[in-house]
Parts: C-alpha cells; sequence; structure tokens
C-alpha cells in the first residue's frame, strides 16, 4: 500500500493582482484564489501513483478555513484524505514558521498512517521562495530531491524512488531511499479532469480539522508570528529609473523611429559594442 | 570585541564556478563596508568570507580571494564531489555553527534554492528568497546595522524589505545578474582554512545515478549580451520567429515575457521576469511586452533599453533608454533593414581597405 502526502497552498492568482495607481495599494478583489499551479501537478503525480501502486493520497493545508475549499478541489483531482491546519496563532508565519508545522502535522500523520512519498510543489507562485519543502525535509530528516520533472520508479519493496530533477545545466536521475520528500515542476504530471465520482464526493468533503490545542503538538513558540525570525521592515513600490525618450513612429515614419532608436544607442556606445565594430 | 563575518557561498560544478558567487562577493564587500564605521567604534573587525565545499577545488579558492574575499572555508571532500542536498546543507552548517557568520548569501539558482531552505532551517534562522536589494541599514531597537533584505512581493507588484533581528545567519538568496561582477584583483592575498565535517552514512544515501544533458534546451539568457524579447503582443506564438531573426542579426538571444510563456507560445527558459531569469544584457529590445512589475525587475538593470508597443501609455516604456510607440510588425523589419545596412556598409569599407 502506498501512501502518499501532498502539501498543497492556496494562493491568489498572481497573473491578476495590480496595484491601485492612485493609492499604490494590492488590489485584492476580484482576484481568484487558485491551488498553486506546482502543488496541482505534484498531486496529479501523487494520484497517478497511487493508482499504479494501490494506495492512498492525504493532502494538508495550512491556512485560514477558506482553504477547504482548495482541499475539496484536491478532493476532487484524486485525493482521498485531507487536513486542514488552521490557527490563529499560526497567522503571519514565515517559510521556517510554516516549515515547522507542516513538518509537525506531517510526522503526526506518518505515525498514524505511515508515508512513503510527501510530495510539495517547487516553490508557491505568490511567494516564489522555494524554502518550505527544504525545510520540511531538514526537520523530518528525509533526503529531498527538489524540481523533480518525471518520477521513473517508486518501488516499495526495495524501498526507494528514482526521480528525475532539472537543473539548470542538465537533468539529474537521482535514487533515494524512502520515505523521501519530492517538490516538483510541472512536467511531473498533467492534471487530469476529475471524475464525476470524486467531483461528486469533493462538493460535501469536510477536512479534518487541526488547530493548536486539537492537534496539541504544537510548541506556540515555534508558530506564527512568534515562530519567524523575519519580519516586513516595509514595503512600498520600487523605485523606477527615469524614463527615456519615447518616440511615435506613428508621427515620424517608422525608419525614422528606428533610426532615431538606433543613434541613441549608438551614443550609448551600445550597438557598436554588441554588432562587434559594426556602425 | 567581537568578529562580524559577511559570508558567501561559492556554487561550483565541475570544478567551474557560477559568476553569481562572485557578484554576491562584490555585495558582502560592500555590506562589509557599511558597518565598517560602526564596527570600528565598537572595536569589533570586519570580514569577507567564502564558504566552499567541493572535491579538489583549491583553485576556486583562489578565485575566490581574487574577486575579494580575505578567507575561504573550504571543504574539500570526495563525497562533495556533485552536489547533493544533504551532505553539502550539513557541511554548511558545520562550519558556520563553528564561526557563526552575521550574513550569509547564496546565489538563487536551482542548486542554491535547493541548499539554502535547508541550511536556514537547520541553522533555525531567517532567509529571504531573490532580494533585488541588498544593504546594512539602522533599524530601531537593534544595537547594530542589520541587513535589510529587499524583495518583490506578490507576483513582483510590490517591494516588501525583510528583516531578521534575532537569528544568525541573517541568510539572504540572490538571483544571478542581479548584481553586477565586482573587480577581479590578480594580486590579491588571502588565507585558505580546511575544515572538516563529519558524515553519517545517511547523509550520503541519496545518490545521483546519471547525469542527462539536454542540448535542445540549452538557452543561456543570463549572461546573454543581447536579449530581444517578445510579449502578448506578438498576437500569436509564430510572432517568435520575427523576435527570432532580431535576435539573431544581433548575435543575441531570444527572451519572452511570462504570459507568452504560460501560454505555451515558447519554454520557460526563455522567460524573463520575477518568475523567470534576471538580465542585464548590454541591449534588451522588448516587444510587444507591456511591461508588468513582474518583468520589468528582470530586466531593468540592463545597460541599454529599447522599448517597442503601440500603447503609449505601456509601463515599460518607463525603464526604456528609449521607446518606441508603434507597431512591432513595422517596427522590427525596419531594425532587421537598418542593421543589414550597417553590416554591408562595414562589409565594404573592409573590402574597400583590402582593396
Amino acid at each position: 500500500m502506498f501512501h502518499a502526502l501532498v502539501a498543497i497552498k492556496q494562493v491568489p492568482d498572481t497573473t491578476n493582482i495590480r496595484i491601485d495607481p492612485d493609492t499604490g495599494n494590492l488590489v485584492r478583489e476580484g482576484v481568484p484564489a487558485i491551488m498553486n499551479p506546482y502543488d496541482a501537478h505534484a498531486l496529479a503525480s501523487a494520484v497517478d501513483w497511487k493508482r499504479k501502486l494501490g494506495g492512498k493520497v492525504s493532502v494538508v493545508s495550512m491556512g485560514p478555513a477558506s482553504f477547504t475549499v482548495t482541499i475539496r478541489e484536491a478532493i476532487e483531482l484524486g485525493a482521498d484524505a485531507g487536513y486542514l491546519v488552521s490557527d490563529r496563532k499560526f497567522a503571519g508565519a514565515d517559510t521556517l514558521a510554516t516549515s515547522y508545522v507542516l513538518a509537525q502535522v506531517i510526522q503526526a500523520i506518518h505515525e498514524k498512517e505511515p508515508i512513503d512519498v510527501v510530495f510539495f510543489g517547487k516553490q508557491a507562485i505568490d511567494g516564489d521562495t522555494a524554502q518550505v519543502g527544504p525545510g520540511v525535509a531538514v526537520r523530518l530528516d528525509l533526503p529531498i530531491i527538489t524540481y523533480a520533472v518525471k518520477i521513473r520508479d517508486i518501488d516499495l519493496a526495495k524501498r526507494q524512488i528514482v526521480v528525475e530533477r532539472k537543473t539548470e545545466r542538465w537533468t539529474e536521475v537521482v535514487e533515494a531511499p524512502l520515505p523521501a520528500l519530492v517538490t516538483c515542476e510541472k512536467e511531473i504530471a498533467e492534471v487530469p479532469f476529475a471524475p464525476l465520482p470524486d467531483l461528486i464526493r469533493s462538493l460535501r468533503y469536510e477536512p479534518e480539522l487541526l488547530t493548536m490545542d486539537s492537534a496539541g503538538f504544537f510548541d506556540v513558540d515555534y508558530v506564527g508570528v512568534r515562530g519567524s525570525p523575519t519580519v516586513v521592515f516595509k514595503m512600498g513600490t520600487p523605485p523606477l529609473p527615469e524614463a527615456g525618450e519615447k518616440i511615435n513612429s506613428r508621427e515620424i515614419g517608422v525608419e525614422a523611429a528606428v533610426a532615431t532608436a538606433f543613434a541613441k544607442a549608438d551614443a550609448a556606445g551600445i550597438l557598436t559594442s554588441v554588432l562587434g565594430g559594426v556602425r | 570585541m567581537s568578529a562580524r563575518r559577511f559570508w558567501v557561498f561559492i556554487e561550483q560544478e565541475e570544478g567551474k564556478a557560477h559568476p553569481v558567487s562572485w557578484e554576491l562577493l562584490g555585495v558582502a564587500s560592500r555590506l562589509a563596508s557599511e558597518v565598517k564605521e560602526e564596527a570600528d567604534a565598537a572595536g569589533d573587525t570586519v570580514h569577507v568570507e567564502c564558504i566552499l565545499l567541493g572535491n579538489q577545488v583549491e583553485a576556486i579558492a583562489q578565485e575566490a580571494i581574487r574577486y575579494g574575499a580575505e578567507r575561504v572555508y573550504l571543504v574539500d571532500e570526495p563525497e562533495l564531489e556533485s552536489y547533493r542536498n544533504c551532505p553539502y546543507y550539513k557541511s554548511i552548517v558545520g562550519v558556520a555553527r563553528k564561526y557563526e557568520p552575521e550574513v550569509l548569501l547564496i546565489g538563487a539558482t536551482t542548486l542554491g534554492r535547493d541548499l539554502a531552505g535547508a541550511v536556514a532551517t537547520s541553522l533555525r534562522t531567517g532567509l529571504t528568497a531573490d532580494c533585488t536589494g541588498l544593504e546594512m541599514g539602522e533599524v530601531k531597537g537593534a544595537k547594530q546595522r542589520l541587513l535589510l533584505a529587499t524583495r518583490p512581493a506578490f507576483g513582483g507588484n510590490i517591494m516588501a524589505t525583510i528583516l531578521c533581528r534575532q537569528s544568525r545567519p541573517q541568510m539572504s538568496s540572490v538571483r544571478p545578474r542581479v548584481f553586477p561582477m565586482p573587480p577581479y584583483n590578480s594580486e590579491a592575498v588571502g588565507e585558505i582554512v580546511r575544515e572538516e565535517v563529519p558524515l553519517d552514512e545517511k547523509d550520503t544515501e541519496a545518490c545521483i545515478l546519471e547525469f542527462i544533458h539536454d542540448q535542445a534546451e540549452s538557452v543561456d539568457i543570463e549572461y546573454a549580451d543581447v536579449i530581444v524579447s517578445g510579449g502578448r503582443g506578438l498576437g500569436t506564438p509564430e510572432g517568435f520567429k520575427l523576435i527570432e531573426e532580431l535576435a539573431h542579426e544581433l548575435g543575441g538571444v531570444v527572451g519572452a515575457s511570462r504570459p507568452c510563456v504560460d501560454a505555451g507560445w515558447i519554454s520557460y527558459a526563455h522567460q524573463v521576469g520575477q518568475s523567470g531569469r534576471t538580465v542585464r544584457p548590454k541591449l534588451y529590445i522588448a516587444a510587444g511586452i507591456s511591461g508588468a512589475l513582474q518583468h520589468k525587475v528582470g530586466m531593468q538593470n540592463s545597460d541599454f533599453i529599447i522599448a517597442i508597443n503601440s500603447d503609449p501609455n505601456a509601463p515599460i516604456f518607463e525603464v526604456a533608454d528609449v521607446g518606441i510607440v508603434g507597431d512591432l510588425f513595422e517596427v522590427i523589419p525596419a531594425m532587421l533593414k537598418d542593421i543589414k545596412a550597417r553590416k554591408e556598409q562595414v562589409l565594404s569599407l573592409s573590402k574597400e581597405a583590402l582593396a
């Protein structure tokens, strides 16, 4: 029996975020919340392997009650059980405190139902830190394989996993003992269309809720703001360099516009340098 | 009196250092200079140092010294030949516990990101990812200047400055090309300190069976001198043919904005911006890119930026040295014509000179 645990996060669809030009504030209204795309692909891979090996996929998410919809979406995509880790005391957690909470929960689930593979997305699209996966692996002392693009094999008898991970320079084929933690690229698996029974089940699914008190295994000093070594010192819109000259090709003609632009680049010594002495 | 150590992790693979290591060494030197006065007054000493891991990589330690390190801590072991998370993070943690650096900077490459989160968690300290600004600043209530790490947040729509009050080291990861290369001094002298960190058998259990070199995908946009990037204004994936032609003519490479990559018009390796690569070429041409903040933070350090967009109010014009308001399908062909004419002119001049 294979048991995969997938950590998922709900994120604002960052492609839709914008700044109010008058106030400089973040516009949150109307920004849809989605399952972090990398997590959806990680989940799809876990579900693929469950179908191959037989077993179970559990998902865990830390966040407010509104994250229930994301857990339901995971059920829709083939997860069997969902845990929502939610408490006001967890709010304001940085990546260190987040990895503490997730590691504690994963450990507790593992003690009840041993886990073979922990799946994470390679990063969340709202923070882009890619820090929580490695953090959880360190806390649980699990071998970690980041940037996974393909799981070649999970051998439950030999207790090992073989994964292809992509770096900037090459693809590595890594073998690690189980249990292991894998952080996934989108190539790991296609997100499937939900089968009707899963879809129906997801509509009424209630995740198991874990709070500070109900779980009983969290140390208050390590969670939320208290457990976070980093703090936001200030926020602002970035300073912009001074805008250059704007040329309207509709007014002066395309050829003239290009000539003017290139003349400016020439004056800055740029074109000469990139064209290797061509003037 | 205490020693304030500013550390850089030197990333190397196959005996070659990643240039981001030197870029960070330049930053560490500057950070050290920012606390010099304060340290002198307190009787503290300030040090710019590196940590280097690998197998027979002393030559890289020498290189680090020439880029400004006064001391390199070197863990040189056969088990560290190829990068693996566990032996690498445990080695760094071991040496860091011994010397207690105040700051530790790591390149935000795939290797560095894999490593940084593990090191920070193991040391139970704060880590700020993908910083675009770093300085040692005064903070109310702090006895010493703290590392102020600025990074884009919320998809690059705002900048957040993060600090870490108590835990040490204060860690940041920084992408390649965010900061310039420091000067190279071939006469520089420094010290190499060899360290040994004992590892368990379990630490090296995960092993690499094979390396697959994928030639087709190797687009090195980070260190390219010329980048021509296309955005949604191209209208269709076929629009990239024109971008490719201009890039080719300029001896450059093709970049892209995030929506084009998300739409599957071009591969992720070409993506410029906060969620793609940070670049600083000599010449950056942005065609049909509106200029979302997340794109701008990835290319605004380019030496010279030409933007082409039909919308005169496109934010990309805010960072451009020169902007052309117009239809890219007219402007780029005109650029191609202009460049070809320049090349022919040089060719005929050199023929004349030879005659």
